[in-house]
């Protein structure tokens, strides 16, 4: 794969929930390996956009391809796709009656068919690399939010997508297993995997991302990276957005609301 | 002393068949509800506009019919005109089990809608069909949820069977009536087949408390969904 392949393009995606516009043309493209974070004010349609690429919400209007496929009215071909864009959400949504384990390997087994051995042996692997393989078998009820989240990234790692979509995935922890999170993210991202993040840590942003997106009203307003947006006066809405959340210092995984 | 210890036991051994005849009754039935309602109720929740309604007409008419109506319907009418069967205990364990299976589709409907959407988007997420995320995440939650007030089913059932005598099934009430008829003894007899039915329920409920116990999730299921 050529370094200047985009692995995922998103062309002009439109949303609207009857009168309300909530995406009013979307565009951007993301090579292998790129953490790209997207920022911004609450209900401006970030999440809307994540959910738009994999087609948990469809999109009016706009395209997506993944690999150039096109993910976009793929049909029940969706289902390939899934498996190759990975999501992880602010509220976990692991499965309340699967360990943490089976959690993992459920769609090893239903929808990657693989042998129960080797499904185990993936699913142990990727809590490994979230730090959570001393919790396999207990229960999403038993797990800190902190926990649940990093067993929800090893079920998204386990599908071995090309890509991670995280829908604000340290929004509902409080800081310290924010931090926990955020170390797990981190790792994955000087590992080389590709990410979309929807969140309001910002030094996370500022310490991680290949470029920000700061996103208003729908559209996409703003975009660099962070030393750009750091030192360049010009980003002027996106420097006082993240103004408000914390001081402009090095990102050094310290947050304050 | 030994005159009424050996009146209950032959009146036990004479309703014997009885208590088989009813208990297989309430078995049947409850399975074949079972085997109707969870597909009823995924696809009351789950199917297009017309199945739906399809299905809310099926539950209307089984849950507003009185139990004796439809056991006269099946056993005098449908039954006959079709050239099924004239086995009095078949019509029975048909109607209660087609009647069990339009209450138990509503019990498991609302487990179902019960579990939050976010289940269902993350199986999807993963790239689950939505007959994959309905098998694997969606029932094995419901029908747990669904336990508590599914077990309602039985007691409902095993007292509701009473009623097939009427149409010339073997079950506890018939055999009663009989021996009644035979040693005009109303009060011991149908004082003998009400302790057994409270007894068959006490084993029930048991039964059902001790399944509940075993496939019990650790925080799950107790309302911090």
């Amino acid at each position: 794969m050529g370094a200047d392949k985009y692995i995922l393009r998103v062309e002009d995606i439109h949303k609207a929930y009857g009168d309300r516009e909530v995406l009013k043309g979307v565009s951007f493209n993301v090579r292998k390996g790129e953490t790209k974070v997207f920022i911004g004010p609450s209900g401006t349609g970030k999440s809307t956009l994540l959910r738009c690429i994999n087609q948990l919400t469809l999109p009016d209007q706009g395209r997506v391809f993944l690999n150039d496929e096109e993910v976009t009215n793929s049909g029940t071909r969706i289902n390939y796709f899934r498996q190759k864009i990975g999501m992880v959400f602010q509220n976990f949504y692991l499965f309340d009656h699967l360990t943490a384990v089976r959690n993992v390997e459920v769609a090893l087994l239903k929808v990657k068919k693989m042998d129960a051995a080797a499904a185990r042996e993936k699913a142990l692997e990727e809590l490994r690399r979230v730090g959570m393989e001393d919790w396999a078998d207990h229960y999403p009820a038993e797990l800190s939010g902190g926990q649940a989240q990093r067993v929800s990234i090893a079920r998204a790692l386990a599908m071995d997508p090309d890509v991670i979509l995280f829908d604000e995935p340290t929004s509902a922890l409080d800081p310290e297993l924010t931090r926990e999170v955020l170390e797990v993210m981190k790792n994955l991202a000087r590992q080389g995997m590709t990410m979309l993040v929807v969140t309001h840590e910002m030094s996370f942003a500022l310490s991680v991302a290949n470029e920000i997106l700061f996103m208003e009203h729908g559209k996409i307003i703003e975009r660099g990276t962070p030393a750009q947006v750091r030192e360049d006066p010009s980003f002027e809405r996106m420097r006082k957005f993240i103004g408000k959340f914390a001081d402009f210092g090095e990102g050094s995984g310290k947050e304050d609301d | 002393m030994t005159d009424v210890s050996a009146f209950i036991v032959q009146t036990l051994l004479y309703l014997a068949p009885g208590i088989v005849v009813t208990l297989s009754l309430v078995i049947v039935s409850i399975l074949l509800g079972l085997l109707m309602g969870v597909p009823m109720a995924v696809g009351q929740v789950y199917g297009p506009k017309p199945l739906r309604a399809l299905i809310g007409v099926y539950v209307w008419i089984f849950r507003g019919l009185p139990n004796l109506v439809l056991l006269f319907l099946f056993f005098f009418g449908i039954f006959p005109i079709l050239g099924i069967t004239d086995d009095p205990f078949v019509v029975a364990a048909t109607v209660l089990g087609l009647r069990s299976g339009a209450y138990q589709s509503q019990i498991f409907r609302g487990a179902i809608q019960s579990i939050g959407e976010g289940q269902m988007t993350a199986a999807r997420s993963l790239g689950m069909s939505t007959p994959q995320a309905i098998r694997h995440i969606i029932l094995p939650q419901a029908l747990r949820i669904a336990l508590p007030g599914w077990s309602n089913e039985y007691p409902i059932l095993l007292t509701d069977s009473a009623v097939c005598y009427a149409i010339g099934v073997a079950e506890i009430l018939a055999k009663s009536y009989q021996l009644v008829s035979r040693t005009a003894e109303p009060m011991a007899i149908f004082l003998i087949a009400a302790v057994i039915y409270i007894l068959l329920n006490y084993g029930g409920m048991r039964l059902f408390a001790q399944i509940e116990k075993k496939i019990s999730i650790p925080g799950f299921g107790k309302g911090a969904l």
